[in-house]
């Protein structure tokens, strides 16, 4: 078939793109957002660009929202196209969450938690009433945080912790001589996939994406009746073994969000009744996808616990080839790129049936007379 | 990963590695700068970034998986007198390794080490004093269900 190629609209595209940044900027009587504004107040924005765009840089997710105008699968994106172009030395040791400096931990299972019930800063309990001091002539005076006497003793114990003696609740060890884990930056996704693959994809799902399947699991389409055993906010060091030291060093801290979600399991003529456990880690404070991901987390372990699978969130292929945003978004939105050859073509196509239709018609109206 | 598996005195070379790549870079910036006498150094390897796979436990204390990346710049300087210093820095500030790597340095040279403690401590201090000031604010936000459980069993 013959290929043609068709030139044009560079002109367009150039001026096009130059309204785009005049848009972005707004009205130019309205000082101009600075990439360290962004990173200080919208920092919900900033952290949710960092988890789906899968790179931990505050400043870098706040320039994408900045350059994206606020949309933020478009600043993922730039954040995906811009983590490319940097070489990669290696990989971190397992963060260790139980070590966390905790801002956040509550657990809506255990009451009595060792450790307490620490709301840290939440919108929980807020009453969603627009505050319009927030829009009165700048900023409102704000009172510093109160402090406690006592500091947060730290570490506090995880929820999985606390039961191990009873062996309530799975409880996860590393295993012997296991592996590196599946890395989808460098292989592609293969099926069936190992829950490594799986826990991946969900940090760098889209939270919309996620927290419907999550929402339609809680609804009886692939329900696991989960409580939230644990959801925890804090700081946690990465630390990495510099080829030249041979020895592993903090790099850095970073704040991640993690939840545990607990479902009981009656488990079987060899498995022994216990709550199992659906787990989710993002970057950032991302609390809703973190309960997202450890919903659908424990839902795609469906063979592993035996529970029979009908349901869009118990399906792997379909969930993992749907979440993540970027390619989500590229596929959809490569509609509305000239397609005009496709366009000629099933024009065509459709003329000739139409043309073969209405002579099949005239042609059984004129037996029928 | 345990200490005793590390050789050398790198115990507290990790520590204070760890110090300097947890400071902000604006506070090693003007700690270096409060210096008295500022020792020179020359770029062993110029200030890179790069990115380092972030690894999380399933379930939190599992097997290990694949969360994401984050920025780290490393640099690598070397005194006149012939130390070499490393840093390895979350971000991507380049002065924040390479005033990592010449701090690092300074800690293994006889005659620089005591003035590069002090700023490691120095640093170290204001570290442990937001990790305080959070920690506060933390237990400032546990609940206290005394109330409910006096309800219930009145004196």
């Amino acid at each position: 078939m013959a290929y043609v190629s068709v030139k044009g609209g560079e002109k367009a595209i150039s001026n096009a793109h130059r309204w785009l940044e005049e848009d972005r900027r707004g009205d130019r009587a309205i000082p101009e957002l600075s990439t360290e504004q962004i990173r200080e107040q919208m920092s919900l924005a900033v952290d949710r660009v960092m988890a789906e765009g899968s790179c931990y840089d505050r400043d870098l997710a706040a320039l994408a929202i900045k350059q994206a105008r606020g949309d933020l699968p478009e600043a993922v994106f730039l954040l995906r196209a811009y983590r490319t172009t940097l070489p990669r030395f290696g990989a971190s040791l397992p963060i260790e969450t139980e070590d966390m400096a905790v801002r956040r931990r509550v657990s809506a299972a255990f009451k009595d938690i060792p450790g307490g019930q620490v709301l840290g800063p939440t919108f929980d309990y807020t009453h969603r009433l627009l505050d319009f001091t927030l829009a009165a002539n700048g900023e409102t005076p704000i009172e510093p945080a109160p402090q406690a006497d006592e500091p947060q003793a730290y570490p506090m114990p995880t929820i999985a912790s606390v039961f191990r003696h009873e062996d309530l609740l799975e409880h996860e060890e590393p295993t012997e001589g296991a592996g590196e884990p599946f890395d989808l930056t460098r292989e592609p996704m293969s099926f069936p996939a190992g829950r490594d693959q799986r826990l991946q994809a969900l940090a760098r799902g889209d939270e919309g994406f996620l927290l419907s399947l999550a929402y339609s699991s809680q609804r009886g389409w692939g329900s696991t009746h989960p409580l939230c055993g644990e959801i925890r906010l804090g700081e946690v060091a990465v630390e990495f073994v510099p080829e030249e030291l041979g020895f592993p060093i903090e790099v850095g801290e970073i704040t991640v969000t993690e939840c545990t979600m607990l479902s009981g399991s009656s488990g079987s003529a060899t498995r022994a009744p216990q709550y199992t456990r659906g787990y989710g880690l993002t970057f950032g404070h991302c609390e809703r996808k973190a309960m997202s991901v450890a919903i659908v987390d424990r839902a795609l372990r469906r063979a592993e616990i035996g529970e029979r699978a009908d349901s869009p969130v118990q399906d792997e292929e379909f969930v993992l080839y749907h979440s993540d945003n970027v390619e989500a978004s590229g596929f959809v939105q490569h509609l509305k790129l000239p397609h005009y050859v496709d366009f000629q073509a099933s024009l065509q196509f459709i003329r000739t049936l139409r043309r073969e239709f209405f002579e099949r018609q005239a042609a059984m109206k004129e037996a029928a007379e | 990963m345990s200490l005793e598996t590390v050789v050398g005195g790198a115990p507290e070379r990790r520590r204070w590695l760890s110090v300097l790549a947890k400071a902000m870079p604006r506070e090693l910036v003007e700690a270096w700068e409060a210096l008295k006498e500022r020792p020179t150094f020359t770029a062993l390897r110029n200030a890179e970034t790069g990115l380092v796979l972030v690894r999380g436990r399933m379930g939190g204390t599992g097997d290990a998986f694949n969360v994401g990346e984050m920025t780290v710049t490393r640099a690598a300087v070397r005194l006149p007198e012939g130390e070499t210093g490393v840093g390895y820095v979350g971000g991507r500030d380049k002065r924040h390794a390479e005033l990592a790597a010449a701090v690092d340095a300074m800690m293994q040279s006889p005659t620089l080490r005591e003035r590069a403690q002090e700023l490691v401590e120095q640093l170290a201090r204001q570290q442990q004093a937001r990790r305080e000031a959070a920690a506060r604010k933390a237990a400032a936000t546990r609940v206290d269900f005394f109330t409910m459980v006096r309800m219930r069993s009145p004196d």
